[in-house]
């Protein structure tokens, strides 16, 4: 095992007890393995009990335990603490409301989720007799990298303009949004275009790119966003064109 | 949900200073300003080229002060961070599949410098370099 250890300066915040958060240093041992999420999990086992923080997998995948280390969106399960200064300052992630230590609130996430109409409206509904809607590696491909997202918000945790404007629906759920209009079997562009085209839609990004920055599985949302931005420009000038279209 | 969920404060003013990628964002936001200002000296110009030989030789006079030539070398730093910023991003803007292949996104940045460099060589042309 490493000799070297690290401090973690955690943030804590009890909303029975604080008025604001707090930080809280730990010492932990720094082998060669370990995530910070490993460390956080030394804290909560053998130096602080009352630490409170979400996580799950521990392999990337359910997105849960992502939280500001050192000022950057980061999954804790998959920041290596050999790649990290010997002070790690661990905060929830930035642009939530903090429910406790490092879970924040997600529900306006969740929300602007469930508002995109994330999944599949087909042009008429089959009976699961008459088989599934068929699909070529090609169609597949326009829209994969976008299936891939965890949800682990760690893009409205990067993204400026989430957070100076609460309201945008952000990029995880356009980028979610994208993945359905682009799919072959899908026909609810329309029906998404109230919310993905609005001015809290796609219309308020301005293109940091800090979303796609920061995505630990390569799902691009800012890519998504700009091609919605495209589509629903030309949407605009067909409907302005050809009075009355259909689609 | 707690009953007393803390919101963080967030500076409406000073938040592009927190992280590199955010001062990267506002200075290739910034570089408009310059390729305005530098739109609308071009525009003067041709305002004064209509109004015969002697404005225009005001006009090109003008661009011979310091501060002028001090302007121009910054705009063109400005306009050349602003169109290679955006150049690099056009692949996420415009991704080109054909068939089931994805189009390599340098090719796509590739053809935006060789339509760039088409539409120098062509004004240098016009212009009788």
């Amino acid at each position: 095992m490493s000799e070297r250890q690290v401090e973690l300066e955690i943030l804590r915040y009890d909303p029975d007890k604080d008025r604001e958060p707090r930080f809280q240093a730990y010492r932990v041992p720094c082998p060669e393995d370990w995530v910070v999420l490993d460390a956080i999990n030394y804290v909560k086992d053998r130096l602080d009990r009352t630490l409170s923080y979400r996580w799950s997998c521990h392999m990337a995948v359910c997105g849960s335990c992502g939280m500001m280390i050192n000022g950057e969106p980061k999954l804790s399960c998959k920041t290596f603490l050999r790649d990290q200064p010997d002070r790690i300052r661990i905060e929830p992630l930035a642009s939530f409301p903090i429910e406790r230590d490092l879970v924040v609130v997600m529900g306006d996430f969740m929300n602007k989720l469930g508002r995109v109409k994330p999944y599949l409206v087909p042009a008429e509904k089959k009976a699961v007799e008459d088989g599934s809607y068929l699909q070529s590696p090609g169609q597949l491909k326009k829209f994969k990298q976008y299936t891939l997202c965890i949800n682990c918000a760690l893009c409205y945790a990067a993204c400026p303009q989430y957070a100076l404007n609460p309201g945008f629906i952000g990029p995880a759920a356009l980028a979610l949004a994208h993945r359905y209009n682009s799919d072959s079997r899908d026909v609810g562009r329309t029906a998404r275009a109230d919310v993905v085209a609005s001015n809290e839609g796609i219309w308020e990004c301005s293109f940091v790119g800090a979303c796609s920055e920061v995505c630990p599985e390569h799902v691009d949302p800012a890519a998504a966003i700009q091609q919605t931005k495209i589509a629903s420009t030309i949407d605009y000038f067909k409907d302005l064109l050809l009075p009355g279209r259909k689609g | 949900m707690s009953a007393k969920p803390y919101i963080r404060p967030r500076s409406t003013t000073g938040w592009w200073l927190e992280q590199s990628r955010y001062v990267r964002y506002m200075a290739r936001e910034a570089s408009c300003i310059f390729i305005g200002a530098y739109a609308g000296i071009l525009a003067v110009g041709l305002l004064r080229l209509s109004q015969g030989a002697e404005a225009w030789a005001g006009f090109l006079e003008a661009l011979q002060s310091s501060a002028s030539i001090v302007f121009h070398l910054l705009a063109l730093v400005f306009a050349l961070y602003h169109t290679t910023t955006w150049f690099n991003v056009t692949p996420k803007a415009m991704p080109l599949q054909i068939g089931d292949a994805r189009l390599p996104g340098e090719a796509i940045i590739a053809a935006h410098y060789a339509g760039w460099a088409l539409v120098s060589a062509a004004l240098l042309y016009l212009a009788g370099v």
